[in-house]
């Protein structure tokens, strides 16, 4: 009906109160830039199961595994060699009678050491690379980028072996080789990112206030990366174990009586035929592991993706 | 609006000058020619309106006046002093002076830092605060100053609409007591409805401080309101430069002859009634500009002779320059 | 060459009704269109208008059906063409009418076309799907097409990649292809925001041609009043996701009825006007699609509110033919206002 027939009284037309309304005002509290990730991780399903499956594996390797069992993962029992598994032992036992409970969370542990080192090396320089080579560009980019370009022609697993080769087999030296042979992938992509960043107005703007490099870095460039350097980094991670595995295969990688997982899939595939639980478990925890952190790192491309927000 | 001021030019002279002014990029083999020579003077407290449309080299010219690129020839001299050879504190102090506002409104603000860091980066690198209470204060102050609440100051920037970003990056620039101010194309990206609010903030704080402005638009009825002076751009080079009710009343050059009736009007009977010069044909590239007239392959009075014959950069009547060529008496 | 309309809803092409759209997102529901009617006659423009976060791009794309369909959520209204109500039809059908009936032409001209494909054969494919004409007739009127908005060259650049064609060029391919299968209805979306404005001169101008020669129906969503001043035949105000204010052109450039038109007419420069004028903006920012008010969605930024207008919509006030504005001011109980001096035909 014609808004003009409306009954209505004359208290409904007065005049709003100046201040009473602010058109300035802002609804709502303040959603940082995580919070909005996480809401928009929680809703990927994939995501939200392999980190709950990660962190109990990480609970199982560090506290659960330990706690649960009376062995110690070096702890030799001959009469008790190759036993399936069972009441006490879970996941029977070797051929030096050790149990394999122990032995799977101690390799996993001792697989996650690897990797992590391997990340943080992956993490200072390939950041570190990338970021001066984007940043100041021209002939210095040229030649770090080459120097790249040549480092890739070797395949990554030959300049393991080769790092390998050289320094005496180890927790911290194996790490060292993956790191080595895995951080050019970050390099690239942080230039990538770098170079993207350096043209945006809010980077041009710091310039022209008087910024430095540094100051560009720090506080503009690198915290505008660090979704990509996170997904790279959690890639990196069963990228690392795998490699390792790999060394492994070959000879190179951990030596007895230490464990990674990488080693005990190597000795489990041994006696595959007899006892095949040698190489289930250790297996299935790699597997596992890896499957869990590449589904994290997919969901998180899609959390932290800046044009996906809204 | 503002008038001419003799006092305060330092020395005698403009706050600014161009001479020559030129900027080429590397692409490929070929030299893309963003600015190919371009000449003017910005006197203290008035606002210049550059114009033109995309290509034409003005955003290019903006960047380098807040010496985000370095010239390729000619020279800027600020005060009297060439910036681009200046050092050290000096060319710190510079970056003082010498501010500028950007476009984008998504882009121009880092979506990480919240609002206050972004608005005291200034402060932050030049050391214009004692302690961390004056930086608040003095960030408080810049918020109010562009019409936002201080409760503003611990948002992010998406929180934001497109007009309210456009007050912060114009505190930001506040933030460490500019003389002069480039602002480029800072209403472009908004609605119109709020365009108003940050001209008008624009002239306002012209007025209170004494700002001097370089106003970079592709909005010809936004610059003719805002400037005192107009310069219209044409693939590097200035065709025409006039006070601004001049340049709008009294086109001389074809170019910004056909700009200005380009531009509909929103008032239907006058779209009805007026003449359009409608130009033929697309914007040449900046790497390969046609020889003599840069203009001619779109000039309704384009001759053979307009090939070879340079048109000569002079002034036609008081303030009134044109990139004379026959078409100018 | 703008004509005013004269014609009764008989002549209607196309009619929307009590639209409503919104979309879910995870942090609600975006309600973008609340209630948006507005009818198109044969032959003639109609210029939505709105500033962003009007809902006049979604509601464009709604009646094309061209929403995303995983989180559009369509809370009401219907949108009538040739008897049936387009929200409601099978995908199938939408696709036959797509093209055919009713084309669409984006804002945005460099990604409009594939960049993969040639000119030829993008504007052909239209053809050949839904005229079942064969590669040689759809070739021979992809020319007469090509030539119809103005790309000289024709047989030439059928062969040509998107690439090797200026804004303003692609802008026209876009057109050709719009216009292939004849439609009846033709909806550009901001089609000139993107370019330069001498190119815009020339689309505007090719736009007004092809209407008076083709007597095509044309919806033109755009924010630029200049735009809609030369161009539209009648026109609908949006905002905050519903139409304000409609009339013919005349009728809301020279007697506005509704605030929020008069505040967009009032924060204009016009390249005539005197400088010393002063622009007056509106102040604050549009409504947040996410929790929109329950009342007037100006009601926040309207210099002339009333309690009433926080509280409830107001409806429609008819004061001719075409023109209808929906503000409580002209209730008979309201306070007499003039709309600033500075609007409505100064000249």
């Amino acid at each position: 009906m014609e808004t003009r027939d409306r009954e209505l009284t004359p208290e409904q037309f007065r005049a709003l109160e100046e201040g009473s309304r602010d058109s300035e005002r802002i609804a709502g509290p303040s959603i940082g830039f995580w919070r909005d990730s996480w809401e928009r991780l929680k809703k990927n399903r994939a995501a939200l199961v392999s980190l709950a499956l990660i962190v109990i594996l990480f609970a199982f390797a560090f506290v659960l595994g330990p706690l649960l069992t009376p062995f110690s993962p070096s702890e030799q029992d001959i009469a008790q060699r190759y036993e399936r598994p069972g009441a006490e032992h879970w996941f029977g036992t070797d051929e030096f009678g050790r149990d394999m409970f122990a032995r799977v969370w101690q390799g996993m542990r001792v697989s996650l050491y690897i990797a992590f080192i391997a990340a943080g090396l992956d993490l200072v320089v390939g950041v570190t690379f990338g970021a001066v080579s984007g940043l100041l560009g021209g002939k210095v980019d040229g030649v770090m980028q080459r120097f790249i370009e040549i480092l890739n022609g070797i395949p990554s697993l030959v300049v393991a072996i080769l790092a390998m080769v050289v320094l005496d087999p180890g927790i911290l030296s194996i790490s060292i080789a993956i790191g080595a042979a895995g951080w050019t992938p970050m390099a690239r992509l942080i230039r990538g990112r770098v170079l993207q960043l350096k043209d945006q107005e809010f980077t041009l703007a710091s310039r022209s206030l008087g910024a430095g490099n540094r100051r560009l870095l720090t506080k503009h460039l690198l915290p505008n990366a660090l979704g990509l350097i996170i997904i790279t980094l959690m890639l990196t991670i069963p990228s690392a174990i795998f490699t390792e595995a790999v060394l492994s295969f070959i000879g190179l990688g951990i030596q007895v009586p230490n464990a990674s997982l990488g080693s005990l899939i190597d000795a489990g595939a041994e006696d595959m035929r007899f006892y095949a639980y040698l190489l289930f478990f250790p297996a299935a925890v790699f597997c596992l592991l890896m499957l869990s952190f590449n589904l994290l790192a997919d969901g998180l491309r899609d959390a932290l993706d800046p044009k996906m927000r809204k | 609006m503002t008038e001419q001021t003799q006092n305060g030019e330092a020395n005698g002279r403009p706050l600014l000058e161009i001479r020559d002014l030129k900027k080429y990029f590397r692409v490929g083999r070929e030299n893309l020619k963003a600015v190919d020579g371009i000449s003017l003077e910005i006197n203290k407290g008035e606002t210049f309106g550059l114009v033109g449309e995309s290509g034409c080299g003005k955003s290019t010219a903006g960047r380098v006046l807040v010496r985000l690129y370095e010239p390729s020839g000619g020279e800027v001299l600020f005060e009297g002093k060439s910036i681009h050879e200046a050092t050290g504190s000096e060319g710190r102090a510079l970056n003082r002076k010498m501010q500028m506002v950007f476009q984008d409104p998504q882009a121009s603000l880092n979506p990480r830092m919240i609002v206050s860091d972004i608005i005291a980066e200034g402060i932050d690198i030049h050391n214009l605060a004692a302690n961390g209470k004056e930086r608040l204060d003095r960030v408080h102050e810049l918020l109010e100053t562009v019409g936002l609440n201080p409760e503003h100051a611990n948002r992010y920037p998406h929180e934001f609409s497109g007009g309210q970003r456009q007050r912060i990056g114009v505190a930001r620039a506040l933030a460490v007591d500019p003389d002069f101010i480039v602002a480029d194309e800072p209403v472009s990206a908004l609605d119109v409805s709020i365009q108003a609010q940050v001209i008008n903030l624009l002239k306002k704080l012209q007025r209170e401080r004494g700002l001097t402005y370089l106003f970079i638009s592709h909005d010809l009825s936004v610059v003719k309101y805002i400037s005192d002076r107009v310069g219209v751009m044409y693939l590097g080079v200035m065709v025409e430069m006039a006070p601004s009710d001049e340049l709008y009343s009294n086109p001389l050059h074809p170019y910004t002859q056909a700009l200005l009736s380009a531009v509909p009007v929103p008032d239907p009977d006058v779209e009805l009634e007026r003449e359009r010069i409608v130009l033929q044909g697309d914007v040449p590239s900046p790497v390969n500009p046609p020889s003599g007239c840069r203009f001619r392959t779109r000039c309704p009075y384009a001759t053979e002779a307009c090939g070879h014959d340079e048109p000569v950069w002079r002034e036609v009547s008081p303030e009134h320059w044109v990139a004379a060529c026959h078409c100018i008496p | 060459m703008v004509n005013e309309s004269t014609n009764g809803t008989s002549d209607a092409v196309l009619r929307v009704d009590d639209l409503r759209i919104s979309f879910s997102t995870y942090a609600g529901e975006v309600q973008a269109v609340r209630g948006a009617s507005f009818d198109l006659r044969r032959g003639e423009t109609l210029a939505i208008v709105g500033e962003s976060g009007s809902g006049k791009s979604v509601a464009a794309r709604s009646i094309m059906r061209l929403n995303p369909a995983a989180n559009t959520i369509v809370r009401g209204g219907e949108i009538v063409f040739e008897g049936e109500d387009l929200l409601r039809l099978s995908e199938r059908r939408m696709l036959e009418i797509r093209g055919p009936k009713i084309a669409m032409v984006f804002q945005d001209p460099m990604t409009s076309l594939d960049p993969t494909m040639r000119i030829g054969r993008q504007i052909s494919e239209s053809l050949r799907k839904h005229l079942g004409m064969s590669r040689a007739q759809a070739a021979e009127r992809a020319v007469e097409l090509l030539e119809l908005v103005g790309i000289p060259n024709a047989e030439e650049r059928l062969r040509q990649y998107p690439h090797q064609f200026s804004g303003g060029m692609r802008q026209r391919v876009v057109i050709a292809i719009a216009l292939s299968c004849d439609p009846q209805i033709l909806i550009a979306d901001e089609p000139t925001t993107a370019l330069d404005v001498t190119i815009q001169a020339q689309i505007l101008e090719l736009m007004r041609d092809l209407q008076e020669r083709l007597g095509m129906s044309i919806i033109l969503i755009t924010h630029d009043l200049g735009v809609v001043a030369s161009t539209a035949h009648r026109i609908g105000v949006m905002y905050g996701g519903k139409i304000v204010e409609t009339g013919t052109v005349r009728e809301i450039f020279y007697n506005p009825q509704m605030p929020y038109t008069w505040g967009l007419l009032a924060s204009i420069p016009l390249p005539t006007a005197d400088r010393s004028q002063e622009l007056i903006p509106i102040p604050g920012s549009p409504p947040n699609a996410l929790d929109p008010p329950a009342g007037c969605p100006f009601s926040a930024r309207c210099p002339y509110a009333m309690r009433i207008c926080e509280e409830e919509m107001p409806g429609y006030t008819t004061f001719s033919d075409e023109h209808r504005a929906a503000c409580w001011l002209h209730h008979r109980m309201a306070p007499k206002v003039e709309p600033p001096a500075s609007i409505g035909g100064a000249k």
